[in-house]
């Protein structure tokens, strides 16, 4: 049924949060739709930039039909630039929500541990707002002292930062806060940059630690019909009937077993 | 309601090619809409001329390692190399999903050898689709693909070999990537092709200068979108003037009015590829806008609006 368009929407806030870190609240009926882990696809008004920028939800707000997004502007004259020059009752053209999300349900009762890397700690904030489960330990990493979402993160969980320059809290990645801490889990969902999630694969595998990573790549349709945007699968995938994944469709969340990084 | 008035604005959308009846003269371009089913959520199918499908070969290709896709100004790169399911799958699962709809069935095949290509259009021979297309010209596939699109001789072989199988119209889709279009087109021409389709995208690099590598894995991808427009139009017109065979005319057709400049130049329908991917409902809205057009022009079927400048 072809149901789902691009839609129009209402930007409601736009906020700088740190050194190319932004935040936009758009006004959107994806909002309901929504689970953590999933993204939207944003075009830009420009006539030069046709391809949508897929980008992970942050926190959504169903009864107001707000979504929130936080985004790095990743350089001069980009998309995501022109994203953050826009205001409050600007319009732009959106798709989503995209993609499978995190399995919330396999983290019921169970010690959790969310981590999120750089620009991956953004999808991490409504997982850690809507899990269920025994004991939520979330583990942030950012490059130097110029963090982001880190009231939002103390409001829903136990908070532990590491940064590159050792500016705040663990100097090192996630995993040295881990074992800094000694934390221990059942269940780790992650996202952020590949050498950080290849790191956490290995990290869960050894011990035997179901995880989550949500993957990112390049994009063109966002809806799983260019094959743009895949990953290779250990298995041959049912869809491709080889061994890759489609990351916009099948993912961007996988199971850490499925996919080889 | 005044009859006289419907009846004068009455247009007919239907294209003939090569004994194919469209409902109206807009497909898709090949690998960029699947088979169909994902856009389906987005986009009547029903409302389509055809359906082309990505391109299939004998068995399941892995195709190239990621990065996969670069944006460039008005267009995009893309060296997906030709990852698909294998034809079992595909007629299996893909073919019955497109029949649900009222629309023509164009199947893509590719290929590595002579071998391939007849493999899969013999499979295709006993399968309930429309029409098949020949790539011959995809630019990031190493051996097969593209070898069988630059030369006049190996084109019009491969044309002569696929159609000794082949129970459908074959349309041989042309690269832009030659010397001489009409040279390729009359080669395909000669070989027995039944309808030509162009323009496959243009071979291009991008480089990131700030880490200084390739943008893609592959080194080189194939260009498409609004920015490749203005040559497609010149190489549909060519082709069009070269062959008699009905010409199917794609390369950066974002909207109704670069539709209406390709069948002006000489297409017998049209393919939208890259613009898909920025309006996943672009095709239904630029059927809409052709008919529009011709009602304002007063053009009463699209054949008479083919090749007249």
């Amino acid at each position: 049924m072809a149901d789902r368009k691009k839609e129009k929407v209402n930007i409601l806030l736009q906020e700088c949060l740190a050194d190319d870190i932004f935040s936009m609240w758009i006004e959107t009926g994806a909002a309901a739709l929504a689970r953590p882990g999933q993204f939207i696809s944003i075009y830009t008004h420009d006539a030069g930039k046709l391809l949508p920028r897929p980008i992970s939800i942050c926190e959504t707000e169903r009864e107001k039909k707000a979504l929130r997004v936080v985004y790095r502007v990743t350089g001069r004259n980009t998309g995501t630039e022109q994203f953050s020059k826009m205001k409050a009752g600007d319009a732009l053209d959106i798709i989503g929500p995209l993609g499978n999300g995190f399995p919330l349900e396999r983290g019921e009762g169970k010690r959790v541990c969310l981590m999120g890397g750089g620009i991956g700690v953004p999808p991490i904030l409504e997982l850690a707002k809507q899990i269920r489960c025994s004991e939520k330990q979330i583990v942030v990493g950012y490059r130097d002292g110029n963090t982001f979402l880190k009231e939002e993160f103390d409001r829903n969980g136990k908070l532990y930062i590491s940064t590159e320059d050792g500016s705040v809290g663990t100097k090192g990645n996630v995993l040295d806060a881990v074992r800094e801490n000694d934390l221990e889990a059942d269940i780790i969902y992650a996202c952020g940059p590949t050498p950080m999630l290849r790191a956490v694969k290995e990290f869960a595998e050894k011990r035997h630690i179901e995880c989550y990573i949500s993957l990112e790549e390049r994009m063109a349709c966002g809806i799983g019909a260019c094959l743009g945007c895949v990953c290779q699968s250990t298995e041959t995938d049912s869809h491709s009937n080889v061994k890759n994944k489609r990351i916009c469709k099948d993912g961007p969340v996988f199971l850490s077993t499925e996919v080889e990084i | 309601m005044d009859m006289g008035k419907s009846l004068e604005n009455a247009v007919d959308m239907h294209v003939n090619i090569a004994g194919v009846e469209w409902k109206n003269p807009v497909t898709t371009a090949s690998g960029t809409f699947g088979s169909g089913a994902e856009f389906s959520e987005f986009v009547d199918l029903n409302r389509l001329g055809a359906v082309t499908t990505k391109g299939v070969a004998n068995i399941p290709w892995a195709g190239n390692h990621t990065p996969r896709i670069a944006e460039t100004y008005g267009g995009m790169m893309n060296a997906i190399g030709l990852q698909n399911p294998g034809m079992d799958l595909f007629c299996e699962r893909d073919i019955p999903f497109l029949r649900q709809f009222d629309t023509k069935i164009i199947v893509n095949v590719c290929g590595k050898s002579e071998e391939d290509y007849c493999e899969v259009v013999e499979r295709l021979s006993g399968e309930d689709v429309d029409m098949l297309e020949i790539n011959i010209s995809c630019p990031n596939v190493k051996e097969g693909g593209i070898a069988f699109g630059q030369n006049p001789k190996a084109a019009e072989n491969i044309t002569k070999a696929v159609k000794r199988y082949a129970k459908q119209p074959v349309i041989m889709k042309l690269s832009p990537n030659v010397t001489s279009i009409p040279e390729m087109a009359k080669a395909v021409e000669a070989g027995g092709a039944d309808a030509v389709s162009l323009i496959n995208t243009l071979t291009g690099m991008k480089i990131d200068i700030h880490r200084r590598r390739f943008v893609l894995a592959n080194k080189t991808g194939g260009v498409s979108g609004p920015a490749i427009h203005p040559i497609a139009v010149r190489m549909v017109y060519e082709a069009a003037h070269a062959v008699k065979l009905p010409v199917i005319g794609m390369g950066g057709i974002a909207s109704a009015e670069d539709a209406i400049e390709m069948i002006l130049a000489g297409a017998d329908a049209v393919s939208v590829g890259t613009a898909n991917f920025h309006n996943p409902a672009v095709t239904a809205e630029i059927v809409e806008g052709i008919e529009s057009y011709m009602k304002t022009y007063g053009f009463a079927r699209v054949a008479d609006m083919v090749g007249i400048v």
